[in-house]
């Protein structure tokens, strides 16, 4: 009846007999029948030969007494559900408890359905899985290293962003400060971004946000390079242009290019109704003041940024804050956020700060790194960070610089 | 977010019946309800979902705060019941879920109408006196387990499975696709699971409850099933002669059978 291209036993070629009972037997893998409730029902030479069993111990017995605990509550939970679900069960990984030892295998396994459709058995192909299975293992370890290390860099990396920027705001009489940093992406990197705050004599206060190129560990040197380095300097000079001036001759001096950008306001707080700010640009954003009865705009001159050109140009504007007025510095982590193609830019900063002229200085440096994280779908490109000073007046003119973190004789 | 979308609720059946809710076990998801939900499709209104973590919930929901016991999942219930205002609810809970459905029915008494416990345990490790069926190092063991079995979970596949519900196809080109879970939920519902312990809970039960033992169950074998019917007062206990720990996917017509011999029968429609 086998004609050509028929596929019945007679069509192997002469001298090579294979029995269907032998291939049975003999197969290159174990073979197992089983009743629907589990009990083992055929097996084949391969699997008795692998396992060490006798025919007559596994006959009869459920497939699962044959199974490492663990195992057993897998195959209950897990492979029976899905062979009924599916009609098949592809590549269970089970350890199989034999008088010869352990036996990793993969199990292949397909519902026998009767002609009338209703399941009356099920079939079992066993594959030895030994190297895999070592090699996994090895695998699983590697990737459990892996995450404890991915995590301790984490750690690491937000240990060294603490150190680059203040522990907390200090306390300045008459000033209402609030800030906000958000690193890139997953925060498990050091981030280029920094701000800081400090006095630099009574009544006279640095706030300082910036934006060093370049991420990881060589921006974090050049972080705290460019922090240590304007605190040293405003020892010797006040004016902001000379302070920046002073930190561009220190990042010209380094062997590699090292840039970044600087917003640089001073704060003197010698008046007793008002603010007097002085605002130097070295290629930084321009800060936005605002106030309950003036118009939110721009402050400042566009500089050249810092680290690039042995004279940079650099300029001074000062305004006055008045009781309620607030100056908001940012990076362009901010602006520059996009979503689908669209930046955050400037009109949608500039339309979010003018609703939120009377809350205080940390809730606004809050709602907007909060609104520029959001329209990146809470993973920023860059990093964020956003300084806050808002004039609340009534200041003690002496007292200015005395609770002030970092004070100095002036 | 809404229960409803979280827990991927399917509500079914007769609008006007009584609610019946089927809640999965440890393992797979809604689709263990497969060929007994449809069953009271014409008398009750059919509720199935799927455990947050599990099936097409929404994984992003899962909080390993709240889900480090099974009071998160109790509390999952009781937020779908209450979104669909279900009342004089029927719940069936297989394997874990049973003692799921226990607390739910001890945190508001007055929602649950009856409980129908498929292979109960209150607690599966031995303890003094008490015979679980596990100890600690099995369920170490059910972790190798089960993290040698999740290799092939990656997150390139996470999406393919649980974000195109619209598009069951692409979960069913993925192997055993009802029974996966990203690997860190699997193993956290699975020490949550096998470390339970809700004795001290059923003597509070005073819901109508039916105790559905199957034989030859190793998950729940059946001293654990008499003593979950002991403890709860009034209990209804029955031996199925199904065999295993799924009777809802190996015995179904056992299952509806035992299930609707237990409710009354003029009670089925409101």
């Amino acid at each position: 009846m086998t004609g050509a291209g028929g596929i019945g036993p007679l069509d192997v070629p002469p001298g090579t007999p294979e029995r269907p009972e032998d291939l049975y037997e003999d197969a290159p893998c174990g073979l197992l029948s089983l009743h629907l409730d589990g009990t083992v029902v055929t097996v084949n030479r391969t699997l008795l030969r692998w396992t060490g069993h006798d025919r007559t111990t596994l006959v009869g017995r459920p497939l699962r007494e044959l199974l490492a605990i663990g195992d057993r509550i897998l195959y209950e939970t897990h492979h029976a559900p899905l062979l009924r679900m599916q009609d098949e069960v592809r590549e269970l990984a089970v350890t199989l408890v034999c008088p010869r030892g352990k036996l990793p295998v993969l199990l292949n396994s397909v519902l026998d359905r009767g002609p009338d459709g209703a399941p009356q058995g099920i079939r079992i192909a066993v594959f030895l899985a030994v190297d895999r299975r070592s090699y996994e293992a090895e695998l699983l370890a590697a990737r459990r290293r892996a995450e404890e290390s991915e995590a301790r860099v984490r750690l690491l990396a937000r240990t060294l962003q603490n150190s680059l920027l203040p522990p907390a705001l200090p306390n300045v009489p008459g000033l209402d400060l609030g800030a906000v940093y958000r690193p890139a992406g997953r925060g498990d990197e050091v981030g280029g971004d920094f701000y800081d705050v400090f006095s630099t004599a009574p009544d006279d206060w640095a706030v300082v946000i910036g934006d060093v190129v370049g991420k990881g560990v060589a921006a974090a040197t050049l972080t705290s390079l460019v922090r240590h380095t304007l605190r040293a300097v405003v020892m010797h000079v006040r004016r902001p242009r000379a302070v920046l001036t002073a930190l561009n001759d220190t990042l010209l001096q380094q062997p590699a290019t090292r840039v970044c950008t600087v917003a640089y306001a001073r704060v003197q707080l010698t008046a007793s109704d008002a603010a007097q700010v002085t605002i130097c640009l070295g290629g930084h954003p321009r800060p936005l003041v605002m106030g309950r009865d003036r118009d939110l705009v721009p402050v400042g001159r566009f500089g050249s940024i810092l680290g690039a050109l042995p004279t940079p140009a650099l300029h001074e504007v000062t305004t006055t804050l008045e009781a309620g007025d607030a100056l908001l510095l940012y990076t362009d982590g901010v602006i520059e956020g996009r979503r689908d193609g669209d930046f955050f830019g400037e009109q949608r900063l500039e339309a979010l700060v003018g609703t939120l002229r009377d809350r205080n200085a940390a809730a606004i440096a809050d709602e907007v790194a909060a609104a520029a994280v959001d329209h990146q779908h809470g993973s920023p490109a860059d990093d964020i960070a956003v300084v806050v000073l808002r004039y609340v007046g009534s200041h003690q003119t002496d007292s200015g610089a005395a609770n002030g973190e970092g004070s100095r004789p002036g | 977010m809404s229960a409803v979308i979280r827990n991927n609720v399917v509500v079914g059946g007769h609008p006007e019946g009584r609610p019946i809710v089927f809640a999965h076990g440890f393992g797979c998801d809604q689709n263990m309800w497969r060929f007994v939900a449809p069953a009271f499709a014409t008398t009750h209104r059919t509720v199935l979902f799927d455990h947050t973590g599990a099936g097409h919930s929404d994984v992003a929901a899962y909080d390993f705060a709240k889900y480090a016991s099974l009071g998160g999942y109790a509390d999952d219930v009781q937020e779908i019941c209450a979104e669909l205002d279900l009342t004089d609810v029927v719940f069936v809970g297989h394997s874990v879920s049973a003692m799921v459905g226990v607390l739910a029915a001890l945190q508001t008494p007055d929602r649950f109408g009856a409980l129908v416990l498929i292979g109960p345990s209150p607690r599966y490790l031995d303890d003094t006196g008490y015979t679980g069926g596990f100890s600690r190092d099995d369920v170490d063991d059910l972790l190798a387990s089960l993290e040698s079995n999740y290799l092939g979970w990656s997150s390139a596949m996470a999406p393919a499975i649980m974000g195109n519900p619209e598009r069951p196809e692409l979960g069913q080109e993925l192997t055993n696709s009802f029974c996966r879970a990203d690997p860190a939920i699997a193993r956290q519902f699975a020490e949550v699971t096998f470390l339970s312990d809700n004795r001290a809970d059923l003597a509070r039960v005073h819901v109508p409850t039916l105790v559905l033992q199957c034989s030859d169950d190793i998950i729940a074998p059946e001293p654990v099933g008499r003593y979950v019917h002991a403890h709860i007062p009034g209990s209804t206990f029955l031996l199925m002669k199904a065999r295993g720990h799924c009777p809802n996917l190996s015995a179904p017509a056992e299952t509806i059978a035992a299930i609707q011999g237990f409710l009354p029968a003029g009670a089925t429609t409101r």
